[in-house]
């Protein structure tokens, strides 16, 4: 196993009451490596992130977080995961600081070095003055950045991101957007996120169309280009997936 | 994966409840006027109408009300356990839930954490409640008021595994009212709690067995004796019996391989 391979995925499938949610989906993500998930509504993308999550049980294939298989290694894995879900996490009667405690304290971090990795990451976000404002005070963009550092308090090697920007608006989804592809560059991160929105992808991405529970293409955006015959994303996308919306 | 990891995450969680209980001033007050209502109402008017004999661990006659406030405390620790339910419901919608499943300790660990958190929360309600009834003169041996904490703990575990428990079967918030209907009131009302198995006898004997052979008799019958310093080993015995039972079910609900994630997903 190559260290650098943050998450790997082997024929991987999924049913639900016997519908196939997943058939069989194989790609790795590594160190460094932005990896956009595209697919329209249906696709398979929450099952995937609830397997890799583990959420649900793997029945039939492998999923593996730095050398360590979700089943049979299930802490040390976790341990490596850093997500961010669709749906707000947060809790809205504490500050950010008490979740982002909560959070290290779940992960197992001392005092102290919580109280250090709380203030790297805000500071980052530009958030360390606003720790003692209740979430329920920040606007959209503000608790999407509290979960992103929450997310990486423990520093993961791989970083999930559940369709983050959804209903935000354009600065503070351009600004995440950003902020993400800086982290995976600047701290060797891997990212795996799922997303509706084409402008989200950057040209040094890498890309996974997934359509039905099946991958229809990956690899770096020029490679999907060049597959599909296609000058732009959009078009791309529109093949792949026989004109349905991302 | 060290011990203290363990130590800091089960802090991490109780003291997370404790603060939202603290900061949520409604529901403790809600928690607290619910039991006062029937102590100050229900149990007065009920004095006159129901005579009670001496029977263990009363040593003499007694009033209704002092009766009546061993149940009371079984329901405190009762809805404070559904409580907890509806809130694992809420969470499991909310997502909040996933925050808990993905962090890297065993699951039985996590739940077992929430429902001490739970309990930590129940107990708290519970002192206030006997504060406020020693000056309405329902007053236990001093004694008594130590005893019953290592009860109240093993009772807060019982009946918070069985909102737990519950919590793995209800896929929607706004099926609580079912639990009101289908659990709370069937366990509250046919048990101890109210009236003693022998005044139950005399009406209906199929009401004073179910009444004996419900668990939360047997946990208001633990809670009675240890506020009168007295340790009634079959109803401990009992609660634990129980507590073990919808732990291991619960536990069981929440797998990823078992219980309700099998129901939503299942293998190729």
């Amino acid at each position: 196993m190559n260290t650098q391979t943050a998450l790997s995925i082997e024929d991987l499938s999924f049913s639900y009451s016997g519908k196939k949610a997943l058939d069989q989906i194989s790609f790795t993500i590594n160190a460094g490596e932005c990896t956009i998930l595209l697919g329209p509504n249906g696709a398979g993308k929450s099952t995937l992130f609830s397997l890799i999550t583990r959420l649900y049980d793997t029945h039939a294939g492998r999923i593996a977080l730095c050398g360590f298989d979700i089943q049979k290694d299930t802490r040390h894995a976790l341990a490596k995961l850093g997500v961010v879900f669709q749906q707000t996490t947060l809790d809205m009667d504490l500050s950010v600081e008490q979740n982002l405690r909560y959070h290290t304290a779940l992960h197992g971090l001392s005092k102290k070095v919580a109280q250090q990795r709380i203030q790297q990451e805000l500071e980052r976000l530009n958030m360390y003055d606003r720790r003692f404002e209740k979430i329920r005070q920040l606007n959209g963009g503000h608790r999407r950045r509290v979960e992103i550092a929450r997310a990486l308090l423990h520093k993961p090697a791989l970083l999930l991101l559940d369709e983050p920007t959804v209903g935000l608006d354009v600065p503070s989804r351009l600004a995440i957007v950003e902020y993400v592809h800086q982290l995976a560059k600047e701290e060797n991160l891997a990212v795996l996120w799922a997303s509706h929105l084409i402008d989200e992808i950057y040209p040094d991405d890498h890309l996974i169309v997934l359509h039905k529970g099946q991958i229809k293409a990956k690899g770096t955006v020029d490679a999907v280009l060049e597959s599909t015959q296609t000058t732009a994303i959009k078009d791309a996308f529109y093949n792949l997936t026989q004109g349905e919306q991302a | 994966m060290n011990l203290m990891h363990y130590w800091r995450a089960m802090w991490g969680i109780i003291g997370r409840e404790l603060w939202r209980f603290i900061t949520q001033r409604e529901r403790f007050i809600s928690a607290l006027v619910r039991p006062l209502v029937w102590l100050f109402v229900f149990a007065a008017g009920f004095r006159a109408a129901l005579g009670l004999a001496i029977t263990p661990p009363y040593e003499t006659y007694i009033l209704y009300e002092v009766y009546i406030t061993p149940g009371l405390i079984g329901m405190i620790q009762l809805f404070n356990g559904m409580q907890s339910s509806l809130s694992m419901v809420y969470d499991r919608e909310m997502g909040s839930m996933r925050i808990l499943m993905v962090c890297p300790l065993p699951r039985w660990f996590l739940l077992l954490s929430k429902l001490l958190a739970g309990t930590g929360v129940s107990i708290i309600q519970v002192y206030v409640f006997l504060i406020i009834a020693w000056f309405y003169d329902i007053q236990a041996p001093l004694q008594g008021y130590i005893w019953i904490l290592p009860a109240l703990v093993l009772s807060g575990l019982m009946l918070g595994a069985l909102g737990l428990l519950l919590s793995t079967f209800i896929k929607q918030l706004e099926n609580f009212a079912g639990v009101m209907n289908f659990v709370i009131f069937p366990l509250f009302f046919m048990s101890t709690a109210l009236y003693p198995l022998w005044k139950m006898k005399e009406s209906s004997v199929l009401l004073s067995k179910l009444a004996e052979y419900n668990p939360f008799s047997q946990t208001v019958e633990m809670i009675r004796f240890a506020l009168y310093g007295q340790f009634d080993q079959h109803a401990f015995l009992y609660t634990l019996g129980a507590f073990s039972l919808f732990m291991a079910a619960a536990i069981l609900g929440y797998n990823p391989s078992k219980g309700m994630m099998v129901k939503k997903g299942g293998p190729n």
